[in-house]
């Protein structure tokens, strides 16, 4: 996993609320074998449509999503993080988002921004306006700074010092390989193994 | 020392690193793999240049996605996914048992007839019927595609301890009267959600009566009861299932083995958080009418009214009904079926295809029944084939099948047209499960066997 300690860039100024999974990605999108691939898919129905934001030439190179409330709801699907950080997102800040999308956002290195509405708003205001500002995601401050804007967000040390490491769940496990050595090392000899 | 339970004994034996308010670090003594959950978890091993652990406790067959006659090749998507798997094999170290070899067939059916599950082992899979390993004594249960990557990577898992619950099923087991019927009447009894966040043990004289077929069965549907797992002490009827296998520890190994597997069933004055019990005696062969596999009846029975369930039930119940097209009232006996499926890792063991041979010998499926047999690996076919079980159902107008998971869910090119209605061996009676707009009942072998004769659902004293 990537260790993200500060993202500062430009944003796209989604705003919708409730924004689901099949919206991020399709479910056709899952038939796919590899881990890769996915950031065409990403708000894929949506870019069909010229108007859309995301289509808008000055939020090309945006690496900072603000949505609306509930964002990430429906499947557990983690290919709509794999979508979004590979359409170049880093972080993704909305008054809430859906459990299961931001617990997997942990897992991939996707910094998952919970801040009051109003603070939202006027990122959504600000970015809107011009959108060449910057705006920077603060992980070991667990804080949002942009031009007028202030705002912290809550994220726990465990994460916190995850994400800043960059340490995934398999980096978190693998710390403890010496242990895991050991328990093999008492396992009974007779345990089946498929090399016999 | 406490008294403990055969769970909470295995699952300790396992625990490589314990924190107070932490999920323990479980170890992982045989991973089982398939073509469908597997592709993005060795993708990211790749990406993340890591490899896998332990190659000798890591096996891997096709089963989801296979075609079981060569008259339906598999689609694209299908394909690909089968390449995957042989390339993610072949890269990574890992035992392969594809489409085509000897020993493939339904990942749940080849490991125990191999000798690789054993009691008191800890098993993942990424399928939710893992569960059916229980039958040994041993912890297993089904993970997602993140949990894939990290047990190929670390050959262990975070997780939670599950509570305990014993379901004791006492008695003799009436005639007729199947293990399918036993897990069916268990979840009727305690429901769809009786076993969230628990491990269940099978205990009583009736769950150890059952041979090892019948405790994979029971086992197998622990998952439809809601729970983690499902798991049954070993016993000699265990030990002499496992004795001789591929895999199975030899000589001297094999006395330290049982030593150890004795030691395994709940101590006495051992506690569980929940317990049920359930008089053997009162079962009889069910069949399910609705979406959900706690929507069962007997066979003796009729669909129900739903307005003569419990005010939870009777909106879900109207809906299945709905969409089974069923009318409250009608004895279930008087329901035609279009098509009958003996498969899946719930029943297409040789013993459930002894079982369903005998009821169809020398007698013919009732014509526009379509009816298929789908033995549970190729082992399993090629073991029927020896007893002469083949010719028995291709007389009678089965189709014989290769091993898969196949019309079990539509995944495959065996599915059910739309409106189609089923007799099934499987275990999931869920909306479209066994193709868009497909009804499906679940039933033991033994009526699934009788209702392809009769065309209707019908016990073998029916015939
Ligand atoms: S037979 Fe059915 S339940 Fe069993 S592994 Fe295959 S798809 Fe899953």
């Amino acid at each position: 996993m990537r260790a993200v300690r500060r993202v500062t860039g430009r944003a796209l100024p989604l705003g919708r609320a409730d924004v689901d999974t099949d919206q991020i990605i399709p479910a056709h999108w899952l038939k796919r074998v590899e881990r890769t691939g996915y950031g065409a898919g990403l708000f894929e129905a949506w870019r069909r449509d010229p108007a859309f934001v995301m289509n808008d030439p000055r939020y090309a190179d945006a690496s900072i999503l603000i949505a609306g409330a509930n964002f990430g709801s429906g499947s557990s699907r983690e290919h709509a993080i794999w979508a979004l950080e590979e359409a170049g997102f880093r972080a993704v800040i909305a008054p809430r988002l859906a459990d299961i999308f931001r617990a997997n956002c942990l897992k991939s290195g996707l910094v998952p921004v919970e801040i009051e509405a109003e603070a939202v708003a006027n990122l959504l205001r600000l970015v809107e306006r011009d959108p060449r500002a910057e705006i920077t995601v603060d992980v070991e401050r667990r804080s949002v700074e942009a031009p007028g804007v202030r705002a912290s967000f809550a994220l726990d040390d465990h994460a916190r010092t995850r994400l800043i490491q960059g340490l995934d769940d398999i980096a978190v496990t693998l710390a403890h390989a010496d242990e895991i050595t050991t328990f093999e090392s008492s396992r009974a000899a007779w345990l089946p193994s498929i090399r016999d | 020392m406490t008294a403990r339970t055969l769970a909470e004994k295995v699952w300790d034996q396992h625990v490589v690193r314990r924190i107070a308010g932490e999920p323990d670090l479980l170890y992982i003594d045989l991973h089982l793999v398939h073509e469908v959950t597997s592709p993005q978890a060795f993708e990211g091993l790749r990406l993340a240049k890591r490899t896998v652990r332990r190659p000798d406790l890591t096996l891997a067959t096709m089963d989801h996605n296979v075609p079981t006659t060569a008259a339906t090749p598999a689609d694209d998507i299908s394909q690909k996914q089968m390449e995957a798997m042989a390339r993610n094999a072949s890269e990574f170290g890992v035992r392969l048992y594809p489409m085509g070899a000897p020993e493939q067939g339904i990942v749940h059916v080849i490991s125990p007839q191999l000798g690789l599950t054993e009691p008191g082992m800890t098993i993942v899979c990424g399928d939710s019927h893992t569960s059916t390993h229980g039958a040994f004594g041993a912890i297993a249960f089904g993970i997602g595609t993140s949990d894939v990557e990290h047990v190929l990577a670390t050959q262990t898992l975070w997780a939670d301890r599950p509570g305990t619950m014993a379901v004791i099923v006492e008695g003799d087991l009436p005639h007729g009267v199947w293990a399918k019927d036993v897990i069916l009447g268990i979840i009727a009894r305690i429901g769809v959600s009786g076993g969230v966040g628990r491990i269940i043990e099978y205990r009583g004289s009736a769950i150890h009566a059952l041979s090892m077929e019948g405790r994979m069965t029971v086992c197998n549907m622990s998952i439809e009861a809601g729970a983690r797992a499902g798991m049954i002490a070993p016993d000699d009827t265990t030990f002499a299932y496992v004795e001789k296998r591929r895999h199975a520890p030899k000589g001297a190994d094999w006395q330290r083995a049982l030593d150890e597997w004795r030691a395994l069933p709940t101590d006495d004055g051992a506690r569980f958080d929940r317990e049920v019990r359930i008089d053997a005696s009162e079962l009889r062969p069910y069949v399910s009418w609705g979406t959900n596999p706690s929507q069962t009846v007997t066979i003796d029975g009729h669909v129900p009214d739903p307005d003569s369930l419990e005010p939870t039930q009777r909106e879900a119940a109207g809906r299945a009904l709905r969409y089974m097209d069923l009318r409250a009232g009608t004895a279930i006996r008087d329901i035609a079926v279009d098509t009958v499926f003996l498969g899946s890792c719930t029943n297409a063991r040789i013993e459930d295809l002894r079982v369903a041979g005998d009821i169809v010998r020398g007698r013919k499926v009732m014509s526009g029944v379509r009816a298929l047999v789908v033995p549970g690996s190729m082992l399993v076919k090629a073991q029927a084939e020896r007893e002469g079980l083949d010719r028995v159902f291709r007389d009678a107008g089965f189709e014989w099948r290769d091993a898969g998971c196949s019309m079990c869910l539509g995944m495959n090119p065996d599915i059910l047209g739309p409106g189609e209605r089923c007799a099934s061996t499987s275990n999931r009676n869920f909306e479209g499960r066994q193709g868009p707009g497909g009804r499906t009942h679940l039933v033991s072998p033994a009526v699934a066997a009788a209702t392809a004769i009769a065309g209707h659902f019908a016990l073998p004293e029916d015939l």
